[in-house]
């Protein structure tokens, strides 16, 4: 015999336990029952319950066992009235989820009630299309592309780090690229600095950026810095930003910044490079060492050359510099485990990747509890600077200058 | 015998070898053993006085010796040695 709509409302009422908007936000709040908002997409970018679940009743059965894959799990579906989120139970019922309960009066009556609800952002069509390949990553997803779009992270050098990680980036929607550089294209940075072109030779770094960057991604806005990073500017470049690829090639832009990154708590994600092998680590202030606690001096000149006297196998920082992007990616979105207190080293021509373990030094100038005293009563602590005072004097240049 | 690995900018020192093969109780005796067959080394990794350059980390099995016993620390066969001096190269 046919059933009505009524009679199949009724059946579900007698199947279905029914929890009250304060029991749903009760057992959220305490975490004891995931919440699953069963509207469709239009009715969810409207507004909805913090921390819930978006699987829309059209597609539920198709996307709950990825979504939650253990059957016992309490949940609590809710929609718009209470009653789709009903008929939602009976289903995931059906398909062996032993804890669900849908809650009466739907999100109508969670309002209402005065309870907490969040408005998700919104991207525009098309930015879903864009970065749908994002948005199917439940990491990721419309939240967490929001967060990389709403993101500032600055690049010391369009180099070879700085270039395929901007590139990546940029692609990846991080909504504001930072570019500290001042030297102009060279026709033997085009080995491996892909973010420039042969018809740039010549043109400032800064500008060539930009000009790929937004040819690739409208969304992003770029900043130039076409300065040299040198201590009276350091901080006010800095400022703001939520994370800084370090990809320069001396080692007075690395300590300055370092020293500046540490006091702004803004974490750097660093690369260096030489011939066929790269070294890669996260200095993330206060949450394992920086950059003076793993080398507290700078080495002398003849031991540490860079790029444009020792050569690079150009796909080395390629490999180096996209490794940076993925850890820059990671540190926004607040996801993985960061390379913070580990340092990565790659061989190229062995094609192994190994890693040794970073530690804080306690007597580190500049991160240690002593130098955040000393900071905070006025008197920081010495450093062992790069000028006459410092063991090997390092002339030479500054960023960029020396691809 | 334990293997010590040797970074590039040293390798010009060691006859390009990416590793050598050393026996030594110590990571001081290690590095020492090192020097000896290589002297080209010496200035590059310690001081006039004997200490390490505070340039150059030594990792023994992935920690870094400043946090186990320094140059004193014990060695076990097959235990691998890295050295890594800063490296600037970026563009």
């Amino acid at each position: 015999m046919p059933k009505s709509y009524a009679d199949l409302l009724k059946e579900a009422r007698s199947q279905v336990r029914e929890v009250s908007p304060a029991e749903a936000d009760a057992v959220r709040e305490r975490g004891e029952a995931v919440l699953v908002d069963v509207r469709e997409t239009s009715e969810w970018e409207q507004g909805h319950v913090p921390g819930a679940l978006h699987l829309s009743k059209s597609y539920i059965e198709q996307d709950i066992e990825a979504a939650i894959a253990d059957r016992a799990r309490p949940i609590v579906l809710y929609c718009a009235g209470g009653v789709r989120s009903l008929f939602a139970a009976q289903t995931l019922s059906e398909m062996g989820y032993t804890d669900v309960a849908s809650m009466a009066g739907g999100f109508q009556r969670w309002k209402t009630q005065g309870l907490p609800w969040t408005v998700p952002p919104v991207l525009s069509a098309e930015q879903k299309q864009r970065y749908s390949r994002h948005l199917l990553i439940p990491e990721v997803g419309i939240e967490g592309q929001a967060k990389l779009l709403d993101s500032k992270v600055l690049f010391i050098g369009a180099g070879g780090l700085g270039a395929p990680a901007m590139l990546y980036l940029a692609a990846a929607g991080v909504g504001t690229i930072g570019v500290v550089d001042f030297d102009v294209v060279d026709l033997s940075n085009l080995q491996r600095q892909v973010i420039h072109t042969n018809d740039r030779i010549g043109d400032k770094k800064v500008d060539s950026a930009r000009r790929t960057i937004q040819a690739l991604n409208p969304d992003i806005k770029v900043v130039g810095h076409e300065e040299m990073l040198v201590a009276d500017n350091v901080e006010r470049i800095i400022a703001g930003y939520d994370v800084i690829v370090d990809g320069t090639d001396t080692f007075e832009t690395r300590y300055l910044l370092n020293d500046a990154a540490v006091v702004a708590g803004i974490p750097v994600v660093h690369a260096s490079v030489f011939r066929f092998e790269g070294q890669l680590t996260v200095f993330k202030p206060f949450d394992g060492p920086c950059y003076r606690c793993l080398y507290p001096t700078p080495p002398p000149p003849e031991l540490a050359p860079g790029c444009s006297v020792a050569g690079v196998l150009g796909v080395v920082p390629g490999i180096m510099g996209l490794l940076q992007a993925n850890e820059a990616i990671k540190l926004l979105l607040q996801i993985g485990d960061s390379l913070a207190g580990r340092l990565l080293l790659f061989d190229a021509l062995d094609a192994t990747f190994s890693e040794l373990k970073l530690r804080r030094d306690p007597a580190c100038p500049v991160c240690s509890e002593g130098a955040i005293e000393a900071r905070r009563i006025g008197r920081p602590l010495a450093v062992a600077t790069m000028g006459a005072d410092a063991p090997f004097v390092l002339g030479g240049p500054g960023i960029g200058t020396a691809s | 015998m334990s293997v010590v690995r040797i970074p590039p900018v040293l390798r010009s020192s060691v006859g390009g070898a990416k590793q050598v093969v050393m026996t030594g109780a110590t990571v001081g005796e290690l590095l020492a053993g090192l020097v000896a067959a290589h002297p080209g080394l010496r200035d590059q990794l310690f001081t006039p006085d004997g200490e390490l350059n505070r340039f150059v980390n030594v990792y023994l099995d992935g920690q870094d010796v400043r946090y186990l016993g320094g140059t004193a620390t014990a060695v076990q066969p097959r235990d691998e040695l890295v050295i890594l001096p800063a490296m600037a190269g970026g563009a």
